[in-house]
């Protein structure tokens, strides 16, 4: 800010000082050429009356002339310091020539006294003054013109005018804007510092603040001083902190309320299940002495106890996700046990049903820091839902995994999806033919749960399906807890499909703030 | 052999229940319905096993876990309508050997009972060594340079277990079969809570074991990494 502004004022001050100097040297030399013209004329009139008066009948006189002219135009210039010298000088040799002040005949360029001798005019040009006694030479302004000393010769009378007094004043007046233009310079930033300060300040204390409350610190407030701008930015600040104070208050209450409540239905609820459970168990293993009507209560009893009971933990467990209060505890493991405990428990039921389930996997260990509870609950999720759609083919588990994610991917060639599904199944009691028997009994939540419980690991859960196809379902997870994931290590769409290439639709993109983007890459 | 059952909870409807089922498997059911007496109840009854409920009037039921764990190494279940890993841990750690989350199925709460008291049946005399520590399995003893170092039966399961193969790696997932009687179960918080304590107990310098090592991303192993 201030630098920005010396630098600037700097240019200003190095143009405007430039123009300056450049005006004052041309006003200075022309009213100096103007003055010398006028004397040089002067002069050589005067010469040329002394001339005309002059005895021509002596021609030792003629020397005299000379001298005589010259000591009396330089005499008309012998002030303190000299105004001007005078050089006279013969265009024939052999007649005398002089000069006044020991100036130097080289003095005069030799264009100018071509100039002269050829126009017979007066010309005049700039010069370097130099003198015969070895004083340094000056600057200055040569003016010529003819004069004719009759029985002498044609001479050249050349003024010689120093600029030394020019050069003297030009030299003052440069050196006076130098220092005025650094007085200035330092002036100006000076101001601009304290100017700066005076607006920066309140503008740099304000984003500290904001800094404060954005980090959490949600008392923070700004002090409101006067009546400006800032002080009103102060007060539009401290209304705004005061509402979003408020409102994540709101919602912290609620959220601990929710978290509170879900807690207490767990526990209110359970130990009273917990006897009704056991009553039923007792009752349905007692059921052969039982008539048939009261049997097949007892049977009916303890089959919807289990459906009761699934239910409430899944709601239980939704609820929670819902209140934030689902907190994953990563720990190392190879995905490849997960995967065969999961595969293992449900292949009773596969094998009643007539599906193979085999598992494809690496020979090295794939380990990946991972909630084993909730990717144990991820498999058995769909590993049983592609034993429910599986209709007796064989399903298929497929684990990879590389430098930076781990993926499963769990593939039925049972019914498939219809386009648009493959994005509805992550939906909360989302049933893909609501005619069809509830046969396994699922809750409708196993799969949404899933999906939480992936985001919850910054991980994908993603489903590709085609009408009678069957459907895939990946997972993929970063291999290091809090990692990013931009890729999974297995292809959603399988490549056994049928040729019918479909791109596939992805778990729909997190609701809430906070989570990450699961259904990130549409894979292409 | 009938094996005496401590069940401590305050629901009285779910006690009679536990009563009918505990009694049915051939267990013998005590009864105690507040944690201010569950201590006085202990000391009488001498169980063989405790069912502990966590929420209990009174003193609840962690206290009452740590000063039963004060007094005896009996084997304790909990009883939980919590599943989340503070209250699991927090339980585990007070010194409860297993937990069984509510609502649960009678067969499944006999299970784990059954696996507690299981170690009744008599093992072959044999003597184990591992660092300075000798294990005399018959006698459910571990001595360090001849002296005994207290542990619970199910901390004693876990060390045989692991000391008897020093060669192999056990996943937490084999831990909790061969030790608790598991199966298909994914719960690593009972393991990892119940290494630590045996770790405490055993290892010169719990914070860096020698006796019972991690292997990271499978688990556990006996002996020098």
């Amino acid at each position: 800010m201030v630098g920005t502004t010396l630098v600037l004022s700097l240019i200003v001050i190095a143009v405007l000082g430039q123009l300056l100097v450049g005006r004052i040297a041309d006003g200075l030399l022309e009213a100096k050429i103007e003055a010398s013209l006028v004397e040089a004329r002067a002069g050589l009139t005067q010469a040329q009356a002394q001339v005309a008066a002059s005895d021509r009948s002596d021609p030792i006189a003629d020397d005299r002339l000379v001298d005589q002219i010259a000591v009396q135009l330089a005499n008309r210039g012998s002030s303190t310091p000299r105004l001007f010298d005078v050089l006279l000088l013969s265009a024939s040799p052999g007649t005398p020539q002089r000069g006044s002040n020991l100036v130097s005949e080289t003095s005069v360029p030799l264009r100018l006294r071509a100039a002269v001798a050829r126009d017979q005019i007066q010309a005049w040009t700039y010069t370097t003054i130099a003198y015969t006694d070895g004083r340094p030479s000056v600057t200055g302004l040569s003016v010529g013109a003819p004069l004719s000393v009759p029985g002498v010769g044609a001479y050249e009378l050349y003024y010689l005018f120093p600029l030394t007094q020019e050069q003297a004043t030009l030299e003052l007046v440069r050196r006076t804007l130098i220092l005025g233009g650094v007085a200035l310079l330092v002036l100006l930033g000076a101001i601009s510092w304290v100017v700066t300060r005076q607006v920066l300040d309140p503008v740099r204390y304000a984003a500290r603040v904001a800094e404060r409350f954005s980090s959490g610190r949600l008392v923070e407030r700004m002090d409101v001083e006067g009546e400006d701008d800032l002080a009103r930015l102060a007060t539009s600040f401290n209304r705004m902190a005061e509402s979003l104070q408020m409102q994540i208050q709101r919602l912290e209450d609620l959220s601990r309320v929710q978290r509170r409540f879900v807690s207490d239905v767990s526990h209110e609820l359970r130990t009273p299940l917990t006897t009704v459970r056991m009553a039923a168990d007792v009752l349905h293993d007692a059921r052969d002495t039982f008539d048939p009507a009261t049997a097949r209560s007892a049977e009916l009893l303890q089959a919807q106890l289990d459906r009761f009971e699934a239910l409430l933990a899944d709601l239980l467990e939704i609820s929670r996700f819902d209140a934030g209060a689902a907190v994953l505890e990563p720990e190392p493991h190879d995905l490849r046990d997960l995967v065969a405990r999961a595969v293992e428990a449900d292949r009773p039921l596969a094998q009643r049903r007539g599906a193979d389930m085999v598992i494809h996997q690496p020979t090295t260990p794939c380990v990946a820091d991972i909630d084993p509870r909730r990717v144990d609950r991820i498999l058995r999720n769909l590993i049983g839902n592609a034993v429910e759609h599986s209709e007796g083919r064989p399903i298929d588990v497929t684990i990879a995994c590389d430098d930076e994610a781990v993926a499963v991917v769990v593939r039925d060639h049972g019914v498939g999806l219809r386009p648009g599904e493959s994005s509805l199944v992550f939906n909360r009691f989302w049933r893909a033919d609501p005619a069809r028997a509830r046969t396994t009994g699922g809750t409708g939540l196993g799969l949404s749960i899933a999906l939480e419980d992936a985001r919850l690991h910054g991980g994908w859960l993603q489903a590709w399906g085609q009408p009678g196809d069957g459907a895939n379902f990946r997972l993929t997870l970063p291999r290091h807890a809090g990692g990013e994931l931009d890729h999974s290590p297995l292809d959603l769409e399988p490549a056994d499909a049928s040729s019918v290439r479909r791109v596939p639709v992805v778990a729909p993109p997190p609701s809430r703030s906070g989570a990450k983007d699961v259904s990130g890459g549409v894979r292409g | 052999m009938r094996g005496r059952v401590l069940v401590v909870d305050d629901d009285t409807a779910l006690a009679e229940m536990l009563g009918i089922v505990l009694r049915g498997e051939g267990f013998d059911p005590v009864f105690c319905a507040d944690g201010e007496r569950a201590m006085g109840a202990f000391r009488e009854s001498r169980p063989d096993l405790v069912l502990l409920d966590l929420m209990l009037p009174g003193k609840d039921g962690i206290e009452v876990c740590r000063q039963i764990r004060g007094e005896s190494g009996v084997p304790i279940v909990m009883l939980t309508a919590k599943t989340d890993t503070v209250d699991v841990v927090l339980g585990l750690e007070s010194g409860a050997d297993d937990y069984i989350v509510k609502p649960f199925k009678p067969k499944e709460l006999v299970a784990r009972i059954r696996a507690r008291m299981r170690r009744t049946d008599e093992p072959h005399p044999e003597t184990l060594e591992i660092s300075d520590l000798v294990i005399d399995v018959a006698g459910h003893s571990v001595k360090r340079d001849g002296e005994q170092i207290p542990l619970t039966p199910l901390e004693f399961d876990l060390l045989v277990a692991l000391v008897r193969k020093p060669w192999q790696v056990f996943t937490r997932e084999v831990l909790l079969e061969q030790v608790w009687g598991y199966r298909h179960a994914a719960d690593t918080r009972l393991v990892n809570v119940h290494v630590q304590r045996l770790r405490s107990k055993i290892e010169r310098d719990p914070e860096h074991p020698e006796i019972v090592v991690t292997v990271r991303g499978v688990g556990y192993k006996a002996g020098p990494a």
